[in-house]
């Protein structure tokens, strides 16, 4: 059984604003049947205002789905147009308390109600911008479709290049043989084959502590830390997470994840990923710890 | 919510309180090596002797020795197929079917990558298989025929005894993944032309993690796992004394049980299945109800998704499962369902209930009772739907863009 939030069971076993909704001026149409997730999404719109008053789903589709669709038509309604093609895929997730990784798709399924429907009362055309793979990666939800159009777009030759690009493989590493197996095939196609052991594509930045022989004073050492912190940043942002430095306590550096970060399932591997670029950067052995083994710290030391 | 009805027994069973008594000596103070000499390891030497005793009786197997116990029914196709491969190093070929159990159907598409030619019979609507064009297949090139007696989500029965005489005419080498035949249709190997048997415990109240290949006594055989002499060589490794006593015994009770499952448990699921037809429209049973497990039913119910389906079940304490992409977590509904060329829009509300004899009447019609608002409730949420039936041409009037 998957690990639905209380919030996803409340909204599939008690679903808001099910039905089509009567004169309603825009429709949405949207999923895939071989998927076994499909949504229609209708809205009624105030001409004069763009605000929609009312907004109805028809979904045929699993628990997450139905959720996902109930969450979006409460989150939308009273919203302008413009304000409504604001809100993403990950903001419903969000409304939701998170949706497991393989369920992500049943929360962009209705975004993208929300982007046609909105096409249809403004008379465009709307086309779907994403085609969805098998996944691969259950670590980072990432899909055979993105690995394979990445590897192709940046020529990528090794599963730690794939890792680099998309994440895919950078968790449990279950994955890396379909990962192996999707570059085997890539790589065919341009006439070149899989090599496990070709160089890595994006060198390696070259440990510090080669070139850096004097030892860091406190302050130095904690300011590099920030510098560090600060480059890996924007991509815990892309998340709409982030990380604050706590503490420095010898080879202890402990941070408190923030935003979409704290309380994510993947804290343990965004803390490991921290880790490995602190360790990188400082060429040093370091622990990264979040911010309750600082409180155990202290508990400990008091 | 009372105790939970468990309609799931395909997917595994409880193991039978009388299973767990005779397993519990051998957690404590029987807890010898059966390879040791000392009267530690011989008491469990025996037990194991008696196991494998109970086991040949349920197969019908000529010697006990054809019995070899492996770590489950995934081990054993293994087992299996990679011996005849390996014992027959000139033969590329293998024959299956295009509805094997993952444990077959993945291990196949791994030996293709490896250079293998696999053949896939196909079914029909009804999910039986054309007898002609396997005959059509058999040759000298082919090393093993693999095809499953009875399918774990429609509970459709394959000709295999026939298949396995139409084999050993072609000297070709038989196989059958009979998890889920084993101790529900009565089996007979001695009469038989199958070389090899795949069975699995936790699908007869035995436990989990033990499974049996039957080999029969001069097929030639290449072990999977190489190391001690435990079972005869063919499959090395310390046994799992507690659970092949425990399957021993769920062997012997489900021997005599075979009669109840055949009647009693029979009549429950034809009850069960009118009952749902009778009350929901547009809802069908897939496979070959004519040869099918007295035990198993698979309704698609058109419309609506299984996986929603499911939670509204389980919330009602009725445990069941479906072939939709969700519950499988792929993006396709179950191949056994695609096979059959079920629409999508049925493929993904099939819903497969399996009873054991642990089932009572009474949980059928609770059962009977609490689908059909539950598929309605669905229905109405569904852009397939209007009031009483299904939209007008319901393939146009919703058309999705694909995402």
């Amino acid at each position: 059984m998957w690990d639905y939030s209380e919030k996803v069971q409340e909204h599939f076993f008690n679903p808001r604003n099910a039905g089509a909704v009567e004169n309603a001026n825009a429709t949405g149409d949207v999923g895939s049947l071989s998927c076994g997730d499909a949504l229609r999404l209708t809205l009624k719109v105030d001409p004069e205002t763009d605000k929609i008053l009312d907004a109805g789903f028809q979904t045929f589709g699993c628990g997450s789905a139905i959720a996902s669709s109930s969450a979006l038509t409460e989150m939308i309604k009273g919203m302008t147009l413009d304000d409504a093609l604001e809100v993403s895929n990950q903001d419903i997730a969000d409304f939701l308390d998170g949706l497991p990784p393989e369920k992500m798709h049943c929360s962009v399924m209705g975004r993208e109600a929300l982007q046609a429907a909105i096409a249809n009362y403004r008379g465009e055309e709307w086309s779907d911008d994403h085609e969805e793979g098998a996944l691969v990666c259950k670590c980072f939800a990432i899909d055979e479709v993105m690995i394979e159009e990445t590897v192709r777009a940046n020529q990528l030759k090794t599963v730690e290049d794939v890792t680099n690009y998309t994440k895919a493989g950078g968790g449990c590493a279950a994955c890396h043989e379909g990962i192996e197996e999707i570059l085997t095939r890539v790589l065919a196609e341009q006439g070149e084959a899989f090599d496990p052991n070709a160089a890595v594509a994006a060198p390696e930045p070259e440990p510090v502590a080669a070139q850096a022989k004097q030892p860091l004073t406190n302050l130095q050492r904690i300011k590099k830390i920030e510098t560090l912190l600060d480059e890996i940043r924007p991509n815990l942002q892309r998340d709409r997470g982030d990380v604050e430095l706590l503490e420095v306590d010898g080879r202890n550096i402990y941070v408190n994840l923030i935003g979409a970060c704290s309380g994510c399932q993947l804290a343990s591997a965004t803390l490991g990923g921290i880790q490995q670029h602190l360790a990188d950067g400082l060429g040093e052995m370091i622990q990264v710890l979040p911010a309750e083994a600082l409180a155990h710290r202290d508990m400990m030391r008091a | 919510m009372s105790k939970g009805i468990y309609l799931d027994n395909n997917a595994t069973t409880m193991v039978a309180p009388e299973v767990v008594e005779a397993m519990l000596p051998y957690f404590t103070e029987q807890f010898g090596n059966p390879s040791s000499i000392h009267q530690f390891g011989n008491q469990v030497g025996k037990a194991l002797k008696k196991a494998r005793k109970q086991v040949q009786r349920l197969l019908g197997a000529q010697y006990d020795s054809e019995i070899i116990f492996t770590s489950c029914g995934t081990e054993s196709d293994s087992t299996a197929i990679l011996s005849a491969l390996r014992a027959q190093p000139e033969r590329k070929e293998i024959i299956t079917t295009v509805v094997e159990h993952p444990a077959v159907l993945n291990l196949a598409e791994q030996l293709e990558k490896e250079g293998y030619v696999v053949h896939y019979l196909k079914v029909d609507k009804k999910g039986r298989l054309d007898l002609d064009a396997y005959q059509a297949l058999l040759s000298d090139q082919v090393a093993v025929v693999s095809v499953m007696w009875a399918n774990n989500e429609s509970g459709t029965l394959f000709p295999v005894e026939k298949m396995a005489e139409m084999a050993k005419a072609a000297g070709v080498m038989f196989h059958t993944d009979a998890v889920q035949a084993v101790g529900k249709v009565p089996i007979n190997l001695q009469e038989s032309a199958i070389d090899m048997l795949s069975l699995s415990g936790h699908k007869l109240h035995a436990p989990k993690g033990v499974g049996v290949l039957y080999l029969r006594r001069g097929v030639r055989y290449r072990p999977l796992l190489r190391g001690g002499h435990q079972e005869r060589g063919r499959r090395a490794g310390t046994e799992n004394a507690t659970s092949i006593i425990g399957l021993g015994k769920a062997c012997e009770m489900a021997q005599e049980a075979m009669a109840y499952e055949n009647s009693f448990v029979k009549a429950m699921r034809d009850k069960l299945e009118k009952g749902i037809l009778d009350q929901v429209p547009y809802c069908f049973v897939t496979g070959d109800p004519d040869h099918r497990l007295p035990n198993t039913c698979n309704i698609a119910f058109e419309y609506i998704e299984g996986e929603a389906i499911l939670l509204l079940l389980n919330k009602m304490g009725i445990a069941a499962s479906s072939g939709s992409a969700c519950t499988s977590g792929s993006l396709e509904p179950s191949h056994v369902m695609r096979a059959m060329d079920i629409p999508f829009t049925a493929a993904h509300g099939s819903v497969r209930l399996s009873l054991s004899r642990y089932n009572t009447m009474e949980e059928i019609d609770r059962v009977i009772d609490a689908i059909p608002p539950i598929v309605a409730q669905l229905r109405e949420l569904s852009p397939y739907w209007q009031g009483n039936g299904p939209v007008e041409e319901p393939e146009k009037a919703f058309a999705p863009t694909y995402a």
